[in-house]
């Protein structure tokens, strides 16, 4: 079964200073399924990630060139506007962020600078996008309450619900579990099957079991270059390249 | 025997020697104040202005330096609040990390920092001159706001600098220009720093005596249009100190009380106030 490609990357460099960070990587992820970017630590799987909504833009000394095309607008051209791109696609980092306001607040940030005032409207989002988030029924009572009482996990649920209130088409997150204790991973990782059929879902892991446990396409990228990429059942039971099967079995890291 | 048991022991006392020396003269300052000025301390002098011969030993209180140092402390903390915010704001969010400019801009605030406050006062009394404006509550509020411009721009540097750069990408990846994530998350994350910053300017600010003496020119009326002269408390102290009537100096010692007790309510207020706008601070 072929699927549309949500994101196709062509030719993509990019140089920190005198580093070579990624090495002319080509690749396209699928349409709403879970994309899982793997790799030991340090081989460019968070610049990647990065340079999928721009934010690769504020690091220093930094020079890219390729194209990355998200929904057949190459989003690396100088006239793309940059908040628009970003508006489409939520981020989760490594650590939860949420902002200094309230949990309301946190969830209505991105729908007030996109416009949206009338209250009626916001809280019916709020509502909608924390419930998506599997976090409404835990906070309902206390939504004026600064976001910095909820626990990491629900922290890191609340940054989910904040991204997906800006209605985005992709999910990107960075190692969005790796702060979080394993009962918190386990309901990230749910929600994510959960939201797969609406969004086209992205994340780093450095986790192979996580990747196993997720995805249904798979990136493997090793000192900036793209070794091997597929669906994922194909890729763990049948790799191509010896490096892949190398890293399956724990060989390099 | 243990020579690094030793060595810890001799910086212990000497760190117990710095703070002991700097707390026993800030106690002994509090103290000289209190002694001295607590006596000649009446509600005459907070509720009046300068009767005719106040500054010979006769009746009426400082209200007129008061409300002017007042006035021209909050005046010029909020203009220079206006101008310091939008350029700590522009070197840590708008600027590239790595430019030039921005470390030569720091290094510019540092050196105007160390400009001692009369250089100020003779800047702000050059410029009115040549804008044809006499001693007034601006010029003073102008020379002022030029004097603390530059610690105010440095100490919002340093806390928004603290902002952690994820919490920035967490507001841009959402759609957000830089204005928004400036004004609406930076400045609220650093907001217990930035509150802090305000409050030091305004105590140099109202403590500064140099920089109005030729700006604010000094009158025993309550001033009434910023173009008109203001008196201040630490002038006042000064003119109060130089004559040599000792009920006058009395009151020059109790002027210096009510300075220190206007400083410490502001500094409670805004405590007080900062709480509760930063109960939404990301730690």
């Amino acid at each position: 079964m072929e699927n549309r490609a949500h994101i196709r990357v062509e030719g993509l460099n990019v140089h920190f200073g005198s580093e070579h960070v990624l090495k002319d990587i080509s690749l396209s992820i699928p349409d709403r399924k879970i994309t899982a970017i793997i790799g030991p630590s340090g081989c460019g799987k968070t610049t990647l990630l990065r340079s999928f909504n721009r934010l690769i833009d504020s690091s220093e000394g930094v020079r890219v060139s390729g194209r990355v095309m998200v929904d057949d607008e190459n989003i690396l051209d100088a006239r793309a506007e940059v908040t628009h791109i970003r508006r489409k696609m939520g981020l989760l980092l490594q650590r939860p962020y949420p902002l200094p306001m309230s949990i309301y607040d946190n969830v209505a940030y991105g729908p007030r600078i996109h416009g949206i005032r009338d209250r009626r409207r916001l809280d019916e989002i709020v509502e909608r996008f924390l419930s998506k988030a599997s976090l409404w029924d835990e906070v309902r009572q206390r939504l004026s309450q600064p976001a910095s009482v909820l626990s990491l996990g629900q922290q890191q649920r609340l940054c989910l619900a904040r991204g997906l209130a800006v209605e985005p088409e992709i999910i990107l997150g960075d190692e969005p579990t790796s702060a979080l204790d394993p009962q918190s991973s386990q309901r990230i990782e749910q929600t994510f099957t959960e939201l797969k059929s609406d969004y086209t879902i992205v994340i780093v892991t450095h986790i192979l079991r996580q990747a196993r446990r997720l995805a249904d396409h798979v990136i493997f990228l090793y000192l900036g270059e793209l070794i091997e990429q597929g669906p994922a059942w194909d890729f763990f039971n049948n790799p191509k390249q010896p490096m892949t099967r190398e890293y399956i079995k724990g060989l390099i890291s | 025997m243990d020579r690094r048991k030793v060595e810890e022991g001799i910086f212990r006392v000497l760190m117990v020697l710095a703070t002991g020396l700097i707390l026993s003269s800030l106690v002994m300052i509090l103290l000289t104040v209190l002694v001295k000025g607590l006596p000649y301390l009446s509600l005459e002098m907070v509720t009046q202005t300068p009767r005719g011969g106040y500054y010979l030993g006769k009746g009426g209180g400082i209200l007129n330096a008061i409300i002017g140092s007042l006035y021209l402390a909050g005046g010029a903390t909020l203009l220079a609040i206006l101008f310091s915010l939008p350029v700590a704001l522009y070197l840590n969010v708008y600027s590239r990390p790595d430019a030039r400019f921005v470390s030569v801009c720091r290094l510019a605030f540092d050196v105007l920092n160390g400009v001692p406050s009369i250089v100020f006062g003779a800047f702000g009394f050059t410029l009115m001159i040549y804008f044809g404006l006499r001693a007034s509550l601006l010029g003073g509020i102008i020379a002022i706001a030029l004097l603390i411009l530059p610690m105010l721009i440095r100490a919002m540097d340093e806390v928004i600098r603290l902002v952690p750069r994820e919490l920035m990408d967490a507001s841009y990846a959402l759609g957000a220009t830089r204005w928004e994530t400036a004004l609406r998350v930076v400045t609220r994350q650093a907001l217990p720093g930035i509150l802090t910053a305000v409050l030091i300017a305004f105590g140099r600010g109202i403590g500064d005596a140099a920089a109005v003496i030729f700006t604010a020119g000094f009158t025993d009326a309550v001033p009434t249009s910023l173009l008109r002269p203001a008196a201040t408390l630490p002038l006042a102290i000064f003119f109060q100190l130089g004559v040599p009537v000792p009920e006058v100096q009395g009151r020059a010692y109790a002027s210096a009380l009510i300075l220190t007790l206007l400083i410490l309510i502001i500094s409670v207020a805004a405590r007080r106030l900062s709480r509760r706008l930063t109960r939404h601070v990301v730690k």
